[in-house]
C-alpha cells in the first residue's frame, strides 16, 4: 500500500513511511520531525492527551501548507501526517518528512510546516494531567493572516 | 432554512453535542448563526473574538452568508501538533 503525503486518523505514525513516500532521485535531503506527548505541561504532571480534529478541513489545510511551502521552496516534496485519539506519554502525534535537492530548502520546509500546523491546523489538545484535565487552546486560526505565515517563514529560515 | 453545525474541543463540551441542527433566516451569516448560540449558550461569549469558522470544511470569514443544508463549523484556537 501507498503511504499517502497527507492524512490524519488514529492510527500510529511511522516515519520511515513518510520518509520512502517524499523519496526521490532528484533528492540530496530528506529532513523529518516527531512531535511526541511530553509527561509535563505548564507545571502540570501530563498522563495522556486526547487529539480531536475537523478531519476534512485538516486535510484541507495540510493541502494549503504543502501548497505554501512548494511555492516558498521550489522542488520540495513534504508529507504530513497527524494522529487524532487517545495518545500516552512518548508517542508521536505529528510526523513531517520534507525532501529537496539541498538540505537548507528540507530544514526550512519541515520547520515551517510544524509551525503552520500549529497555527492553522483544525485539531485540539485534550490534555489529561494529575488533578484534571483542560483543553489547550493556542492560536487563532486564520488562514489568510499573513503576519502569521510571515512568522512561519521567518522560524522556519532562522 | 436549516443549517447544521459543528462543534469541536470545548465548545462541543460547553453545548453537550458535537452536532447540531439550526433553523436560520434566509440571507443569514455565520455571524447570526454565532450569535443565536451565543445565546443559547452564554459560555461561548468568552470566545466572541478568538472563534474560527468554517463552511463545509472551508475557512470561511463570519460575514459569509450561508446556504440551506451548509455545515458551518466553529473551532475554538487551536492546538495541533
Amino acid at each position: 500500500m501507498t503511504t499517502p503525503l497527507l492524512s490524519i486518523g488514529a492510527e500510529p505514525l511511522r516515519l520511515d513511511a513518510l520518509v520512502s513516500a517524499v523519496g526521490g532521485d532528484g533528492h540530496g535531503a530528506v529532513v523529518s520531525f516527531l512531535g511526541l506527548v511530553r509527561n509535563h505541561n505548564a507545571g502540570r504532571r501530563v498522563r495522556y492527551l486526547e487529539y480531536e480534529a475537523y478531519q476534512p478541513l485538516a486535510l484541507n489545510v495540510f493541502e494549503r501548507i504543502a501548497g505554501e511551502a512548494r511555492e516558498r521552496w521550489p522542488g520540495v516534496t513534504l508529507a504530513l501526517h497527524h494522529r487524532v485519539g487517545r495518545l500516552e506519554i512518548g508517542e508521536a502525534s505529528v510526523a513531517i518528512a520534507a525532501a529537496s535537492a539541498h538540505r537548507a530548502d528540507g530544514f526550512a520546509a519541515c520547520r515551517y510546516a510544524i509551525e503552520r500546523v500549529k497555527q492553522i491546523a483544525p485539531i485540539w489538545k485534550h490534555e489529561f494531567f494529575e488533578g484534571g484535565d483542560v483543553w489547550i487552546e493556542g492560536a487563532i486560526a486564520d488562514p489568510e493572516d499573513r503576519q502569521a505565515r510571515a512568522e512561519a517563514e521567518r522560524v522556519a529560515c532562522a | 432554512m436549516r443549517v447544521t453545525v459543528r462543534l469541536f474541543a470545548r465548545l462541543r463540551d460547553i453545548a453537550g453535542a458535537a452536532e447540531l441542527a439550526r433553523d436560520v433566516a434566509p440571507g443569514a451569516t455565520i455571524a447570526v448563526v454565532w450569535a443565536g448560540l451565543a445565546r443559547e449558550y452564554p459560555e461561548f461569549g468568552a470566545y466572541e473574538r478568538s472563534i474560527s469558522s468554517a463552511v463545509n470544511a472551508d475557512y470561511a470569514r463570519m460575514d459569509h452568508e450561508v446556504r440551506e443544508g451548509d455545515e458551518i463549523a466553529f473551532l475554538p484556537p487551536v492546538s495541533g501538533g
